[in-house]
Parts: C-alpha cells; sequence; structure tokens
C-alpha cells in the first residue's frame, strides 16, 4: 500500500533533522497562523497563487530562491563547520552518511533552486517591461513553470523528514548512482525533483524566447533591444538546447534504478563515462544560462550608474551571442581526465580558453562605460565593482583548469570548488543582488535601504575572499573535494579561515535580510518612495511606466525610435507613456489555477515515485492529465480591460508624477 | 488627433497580433528533437554492448517493422487531409479524419506493444543488456509520444463536437498536433533507419 515507505524511513535518531523539522515546524506553523489571523488567505489565491501576471510571478520566484538561499547556505555552513572541526582525533559532528547528503543537496538546491529560481524570477518582472509588452507570450505556462519549479523544491525538503537525499553529489555520478550502490531513496528524491523543475524550466525558455522574438514593441529591432533582454534572449536559447539532455540523462539514471537497466551500470554492457558527458553537455551550458543574464544586470546598472550609455553595445551583443555558442562545445573539460586522448582534450582546452575573450571584451566594455563616466557610487555599483574584481579572478582561475595538463593535477580537488565558487558567487549571485537592488525600486514603487545593501556587500565581499581563497591552497595542497575528515596539520588552518568566511558570509545574508526589513518598515518616506517610476534616471523602457506597474504594464505601447528607448524620448521630449491620450480597452489573460494544480498533481506523483506507491503516482499522472485537458476546454481565458478603468489608473500616476515634479 | 491615430493603430495592431501559439509549440518540438537526438546518441554508443545478449539481426523481425512504418506514414497523410478539410471548416469530415488517423496511430502502437512483450516474454527485456536498454528507451520514447498525441487527439475529436465553424485557438491547436505527428513520423523514419535497418543489415 505504501511501497517502501514505512515507520523506520522518519528519522526522529538524528538530532539534528529533528531540531530542524521542529523549527521548520514551528516557523511554517507561524506563517500559516499569520496568514489565517490577517484574513489573507482569499488575497493570497485570486492575487498570487493563480496569477498568470509575469510581475507577481516574478517576485514569487525570487521569493523561492530567497528561502532556498537560506537552506543552501544552511547547509554549506554545516560543512564548513565540519572541516573546522574534524581533524585528526575528532570525526567532527556529521557523520558521513548524513555529511554526503548535505553536500548534494546544497549544490543541487544552490543551482536549480537558488540561482536558476532567481535568474527566471528577475526575467519575469523585467523582460516583458523591457521590450513594452503587456505579459509574456503565454502566461499560463509561466505560472505552470513557476509551481513546477516550487514543488520540486518542496519534493526536495521533504527529503529531509521523510527518507533521506542522494549522497551522490549534485550530478549524482553513476556507478555510485546505481541501486547497487544507492538503495536508498536519495537519488530517487534527487532525480524527481529536478527532473519537475526541468519541466518548469525548459518551458520558461520556450515562453521568453517566444515573447522576444514575437512581442517587442514596435520599432524595437534586435539590434535596439537592451542588452538584459539580449542575454535573456541567449538564455532561453540555451535552456532550449541543454535541458533536454538533461532530461534524457536523468531519465536513463531513472531506468537504471526503476527498470533495472543497463546504461550506466557496472555490468550488463553500460557506460558511466556516457552519463558524464551526457549530463556535461547539459551542465556546461547551464553555468552560462546562470551567468549571462548576470552580465546583462551588470550592463543595465553600470550604464545607468555611469550616466552615460553602454560603451560597446555591438561588440556586447555579439559576445553573448559567441559565449552562448561556445558554451555548447567545452563540456568535456568536466572530465579531461577520462582518458579521451590528447586531441580530444587539447580541442576542448582550447575552445575553453576562447570563451575567457568574448568574457574579457565584456569586462573591457564595463570598465570603459565606467571610464569618463560620472559614476555614482550606489550600493547597487558596489555590486558590481566587486563582480568585476572577483570574477576576473575567478575566470583565471578556469583559464587554467582549462589546460589539459594542469587538470590532471587540480581534477576534484578543493581548487576546483574554489574556481567554481569563484565564478557563481562573484558572477552570478553578486549579479543577482545587483539586479534584485536595481530593480526592487520598480516591482515595489520603493528603493531598497542602501547603508544596508552596502554593509551586506562588505561582508559577502570580504567573507567570499575568506571562505573560498584558501580552497585554492588546499587544492594546490592536494585535498579533495566532498572529504568528511582529515589528518593533514597542513590543511587545518586554511579550513579555519574558510570557516570565518562562511561566517562572515551569514552575516552578510543577516544584512540582507536585515536590508529588506529596514526598508520595507520604511517604505513610505518620501525619499524611499518612487512616484516617478524612473528612480534612477535609466536609459529603458521598463522605467518610463509606473512603479509598481499597472497590471497591463503600459497604457500605450510604446514606439521604440533608438537603442535606450526611454533615454532617447527623455532627450528628446517625447512622453512615453503617452499620457491622456485616447485609451483604448486592453486585452489581457484571466487568471488561472490550472497551473497550481499541475503542480500539486506533480508533487504527488513525484513523491509516490519515489517511494514506488503506484496506485498514489497513478492518482497524480491523472490529476495532471485531467487538469491539463480541463484547462484545454476551458474558452473563457481571456477579458478586456475597459477603457474607463485605465484612464482612471494612468491618470492616477500622472498625479503623481505631477507631485514629485512639484516636490523637487 | 496625431495621438488618436497612433492609439488606434497600436490598437489595430493589438487586435490583429499574430497568435504565438504555433511558434512556440514549434520551439517545443525542437526541444523534444533533442531529446530524441540524445536517445540516438545513446543508442549509438550502446548498439554494440550486447553483454553476451541477442544482437539486433537475432531479435528484429523486420516485417511487421515495415508494416509498423507504413501505418504511421499513412496516418500523417489522413492528418493532412483532416487540415485541408479543417481549413475549409469542414468540421465533420475533419473529425472522420481525425477518427482514422487515431485508428492508425492506434493500430502502430498495439503492433508496437505486441514487438516488446514478445522480446520481453523471450528473456530479452530492456535489462538483458545496454544495447536493448538503449532499444526500448529510444524506440519506447517514441511510443509514448505516439501515446500522448492519440490522448491529444481524442480531446480533440470531442473539443471540435458540435462546432460549424473552428475558432483561432481550435485550428491553432490543430496545426500544434498536426505538427507534433508529422514529427513524429519524421522520427520513426530515423528509428527505422538506423536502429532497426543499420542493427539488422
Amino acid at each position: 500500500m505504501l511501497g517502501k515507505l514505512s515507520w523506520s524511513d522518519i528519522p526522529i535518531d538524528v538530532p539534528i533533522l529533528v531540531g530542524t523539522f521542529a523549527g521548520a515546524a514551528i516557523a511554517g506553523l507561524a506563517v500559516l497562523g499569520l496568514i489565517t489571523y490577517y484574513g489573507k488567505w482569499g488575497y493570497l489565491w485570486k492575487e498570487w497563487f493563480t496569477s498568470v501576471d509575469h510581475k507577481r510571478l516574478g517576485v514569487m520566484y525570487i521569493v523561492l530562491a530567497l528561502v532556498a538561499l537560506f537552506r543552501g547556505f544552511a547547509d554549506a555552513i554545516m560543512m564548513r563547520s565540519q572541516l573546522a572541526l574534524a581533524y585528526a582525533g575528532n570525526p567532527g559532528y556529521l557523520p558521513p552518511h548524513h555529511y554526503d547528503q548535505i553536500f548534494s543537496a546544497h549544490g543541487t538546491i544552490m543551482i536549480f533552486f537558488m540561482a536558476m529560481a532567481f535568474m527566471t524570477g528577475l526575467m519575469n518582472v523585467i523582460v516583458p517591461l523591457q521590450i513594452g509588452a503587456r505579459d509574456v507570450a503565454f502566461p499560463f505556462l509561466n505560472s505552470l513553470s513557476f509551481w513546477m519549479t516550487t514543488i520540486s523544491f518542496v519534493l526536495i525538503n521533504v527529503s529531509l523528514f521523510i527518507g533521506e537525499f542522494s549522497q551522490c553529489g549534485w550530478l549524482a555520478y553513476p556507478p555510485l548512482s546505481e541501486q547497487q550502490f544507492s538503495p536508498g531513496v536519495g537519488v530517487d528524491y534527487y532525480i524527481w525533483a529536478v527532473q519537475l523543475s526541468g519541466v518548469g524550466t525548459l518551458l520558461t525558455g520556450v515562453n521568453f524566447f517566444t515573447t522576444i522574438v514575437k512581442m517587442r514593441a514596435p520599432g524595437m529591432t534586435f539590434m535596439k533591444m537592451p542588452v538584459f533582454t539580449w542575454t535573456i534572449f541567449c538564455t532561453s536559447v540555451l535552456i532550449m538546447l541543454s535541458f533536454p539532455i538533461l532530461t534524457v540523462a536523468l531519465g536513463l539514471l531513472g531506468l537504471d534504478r526503476y527498470l533495472g537497466m543497463h546504461f550506466f551500470t557496472n555490468d550488463g554492457g553500460g557506460n558511466q563515462m556516457l552519463y558524464l558527458s551526457v549530463i556535461w553537455g547539459w551542465g556546461h551550458p547551464e553555468v552560462y544560462i546562470l551567468v549571462l543574464p548576470a552580465f546583462g544586470a551588470f550592463s543595465e546598472i553600470t550604464q545607468t550608474f555611469s550616466r552615460k550609455p553602454l560603451f560597446g553595445y555591438n561588440t556586447m551583443v555579439y559576445a553573448t551571442c559567441s559565449i552562448m555558442v561556445l558554451s555548447m562545445v567545452v563540456w568535456l573539460h568536466h572530465f579531461f581526465t577520462m582518458g579521451a586522448g590528447a586531441n580530444v582534450n587539447t580541442f576542448f582546452g582550447i575552445m575553453t580558453m576562447i570563451i575567457a575573450i568574448p568574457t574579457g571584451v565584456k569586462i573591457f566594455n564595463w570598465l570603459f562605460t565606467m571610464y569618463k563616466g560620472r559614476v555614482e557610487f550606489h550600493a547597487t555599483m558596489y555590486w558590481v565593482i566587486g563582480f568585476m574584481i572577483t570574477f576576473t579572478i575567478g575566470g583565471m582561475t578556469g583559464v587554467m583548469l582549462a589546460i589539459p595538463a594542469a587538470d590532471f593535477v587540480l581534477h576534484n580537488s578543493l581548487f576546483v570548488i574554489a574556481h567554481f565558487h569563484n565564478v557563481i558567487i562573484g558572477g552570478v549571485y553578486f549579479g543577482y543582488v545587483a539586479a534584485m537592488n536595481f530593480w526592487f525600486p520598480k516591482a515595489f514603487g520603493f528603493k531598497l535601504n542602501e547603508a544596508w545593501g552596502k554593509r551586506a556587500f562588505w561582508l559577502w565581499f570580504v567573507g567570499f575572499y575568506f571562505a573560498f581563497m584558501p580552497l585554492y591552497v588546499l587544492g594546490f595542497e592536494g585535498m579533495t573535494r566532498r572529504m568528511n575528515h582529515y589528518d593533514n596539520p597542513e590543511w587545518y588552518p586554511w579550513l579555519l579561515v574558510a570557516e570565518a568566511g562562511a561566517v562572515m558570509i551569514a552575516l552578510g545574508i543577516v544584512c540582507q535580510l536585515t536590508q529588506l526589513y529596514v526598508s520595507i518598515r520604511d517604505r513610505n518616506l518620501a525619499e524611499n518612495r518612487d512616484l516617478t517610476g524612473d528612480p534612477w534616471n535609466a536609459r529603458t523602457l521598463e522605467w518610463s511606466t509606473s512603479s509598481p506597474p499597472p497590471f497591463y504594464n503600459f497604457a500605450v505601447v510604446p514606439a521604440v525610435h533608438d537603442l535606450d528607448a526611454f533615454a532617447h524620448d527623455k532627450e528628446a521630449g517625447i512622453d512615453t507613456r503617452a499620457a491622456g491620450s485616447n485609451y483604448q480597452p486592453i486585452h489581457m489573460p484571466k487568471n488561472t489555477a490550472a497551473g497550481f494544480f499541475v503542480g500539486m498533481f506533480s508533487l504527488i506523483l513525484g513523491f509516490a515515485a519515489v517511494w514506488w506507491i503506484w496506485w498514489l503516482a497513478a492518482v497524480g499522472l491523472i490529476g495532471v492529465i485531467a487538469t491539463v485537458i480541463a484547462r484545454s476546454s476551458n474558452n473563457d481565458v481571456d477579458y478586456y480591460v475597459p477603457a474607463s478603468e485605465v484612464a482612471r489608473i494612468e491618470n492616477e500616476h500622472t498625479r503623481n508624477l505631477l507631485a514629485a515634479q512639484a516636490a523637487e | 488627433m496625431a495621438h488618436d491615430m497612433t492609439a488606434d493603430a497600436a490598437h489595430a495592431h493589438d487586435e490583429h497580433h499574430e497568435s504565438p501559439v504555433v511558434f512556440g509549440f514549434w520551439l517545443y518540438l525542437m526541444t523534444d528533437c533533442i531529446i530524441f537526438g540524445t536517445l540516438f546518441a545513446v543508442f549509438s554508443v550502446l548498439r554494440t554492448q550486447f553483454a553476451g545478449g541477442p544482437t539486433g539481426k537475432d531479435v528484429f523481425e523486420l516485417g511487421g517493422v515495415g508494416i509498423e512504418t507504413a501505418i504511421l506514414l499513412l496516418s500523417s497523410i489522413t492528418y493532412g487531409f483532416g487540415m485541408i478539410c479543417a481549413h475549409q471548416n469542414k468540421v465533420g469530415a475533419l473529425r472522420g479524419w481525425l477518427g482514422i488517423t487515431f485508428l492508425l496511430g492506434l493500430g502502430f502502437l498495439f503492433m508496437e506493444i505486441r514487438e516488446f512483450s514478445h522480446m520481453v516474454a523471450e528473456g530479452n527485456g530492456p535489462d538483458r543488456s545496454a544495447f536493448l536498454s538503449a532499444f526500448f528507451t529510444l524506440v519506447g520514447t517514441h511510443g509514448l509520444h505516439v501515446t500522448c498525441g492519440l490522448l491529444w487527439m481524442a480531446v480533440l475529436i470531442v473539443q471540435t463536437g458540435g462546432q460549424t465553424v473552428l475558432s483561432e485557438r481550435m485550428t491553432n491547436k490543430l496545426t500544434c498536433l498536426s505538427l507534433f505527428w508529422h514529427f513524429l513520423d519524421i522520427v520513426w523514419i530515423c528509428v527505422f533507419t538506423f536502429v532497426y535497418l543499420m542493427s539488422v543489415i
């Protein structure tokens, strides 16, 4: 009846998990209680959970990303603390069985649910506004994508308290991840969580590619598209090219585990290196999926706060596209040690090094944008400059790893860990935080507190160097990754320094939460409120509408005359909003609960499949199919906003604008 | 006045916005194509890993596969006739052709399942060797797609019932399924060539 599930799968004998569960349960009940107390369930359901508005979905994605950051970072600091303790005679506080689950969960959560969700959130909030569209091409699919991502994150967290998580690292290499060596449900949790979230990501890629190709405002040719939109365009292409490969890789691993097939097993003719080749065929483009949008955000922020148009827009676009293409032909550098031979390794080594060229072009473009600009050292710019320094170091160690001979020495060592955290924290995370600081007033109508933003930056920036520079040294000293215990006295002091860095980063996260709290508390102060919709005197279309934008984004679809359309209109004295014009009814999609229900049934399907509860899995699958058919049969999916309603909202914004001008 | 003109123009533009559904679905199909491409690559790596088990020559019966191929190709033609009727708003004929396509698809699926169950019954199931794992997965993934296509077709047959004029949304759905169905045909031709024929020669 319950498949493999039994009472013994609830880990009540592990104090850390019981404590975590108690904490999560109390916090969860407190949140649910508060929502009930304030009677907000109806509001949440109608305005958020069933919303198809890209801005709301974007905000929910970013909330999800912050929760995932909390979970992923908790894993990180537990690992660092273990290694600061587990020296010589001391076994530390995490037994290998638990420690291995933690490093697997850390990587999986940070990539799939922190970084991917953050990136998808940013593109949701910004891209339709930036291209002058009223929504994405497929608003319902957008909601569906969000719920698939969310329930996958729920599923991965269920593994904390029911059963176990994978102990095979974030990519679950076989043969370790095969049934023979991992008979538990951990790898199955991993497979189902990542597969279900992959559905959401793939649909997001299709959705945003279609949106950008088909829904740009009239006059916005490709070479007049803002750089951030360009990077999302390339990221969408990479998502469409690479996520199907991930689906296949994990699908085949699942078939090995569930049906006893022999794709990657030791016996029966299986081939483990095939898994590596396939999964990295996704895995390498994935890092560019994450970092290209960060590059886009840096471009928008640098030009805005340098009070200059971006230096070298064309080269920026070409560099982005070159990286997009090159990222598909470097995957083998993740397993140079496979023994593919000198010629193959040389090819992939050189291709990898070539990526440094377009990336270098970008760095110089940002530097030249700042050169002779009137740079305003806003908190957002701190993250940008911190990124340029940190990412350059990470890029250089990447070029080192691209040399096959050097890779043979450094493979699987902490040097690799230091390198990819260097580019992912220094590039991706700094970029997303900068973007959040930059676009926050657009989404909510008030600015984030700058003082706390700068404190968060300094703690993250310094903490990063303390936490990860020692790992380069440790890599040279021969310390391999995923080690639970060691007795080399030379490593010990470096691991203590790394632990200190992790604590600084923890304080940085505390500062970010404080920043959110203080900003929400002070949101009505005149200096924080954004009445104009353009708090930074920025250059692109999203700033031409109010903050937060009306649900239809633009009362009149703007006409684009030049690159940086809004800057052009401001200089030429054109009112981009066409205020006071004869408004027309606006065609909008209706909210729908279908995405939510497909998500919930998928959660049931995933959970049941993990535990081999086949009748329940059938319920989940039939639920998904039934919901999709019901949605397809529903013809009442859109409506028109009356012109009078548009006029009312627009006139209110005009009054706000006038009040803001009067205040100046 | 000038303002009114632009607003009207924008409105008109909005009204006649070409639906992005078919374009988006086409993109989705390309991602599906990558799934099949990866499965073909996996098959080509594992196609000689027999692990002491049977080879393709031992287990494939080309005659049955030939009939399957013919049925699937014919179903693409009948779907095409259906789409011609759809564009002429002949809903009854459209549903008739969809019904015939559905039956042909069902026949294909029936033959495939029979082939699979024969192989499994003889001890040559997907857990026998890496070659058979790759074979069952590649061909089975195609079969799963056909199953989804049939389900979708059944839904459309029901949804078009009682309609005299097809809405734009319905035409889009029919076009998407049409793309999907023809795409599965192309994939099958590759399966037939690279999996069956090349294993037997």
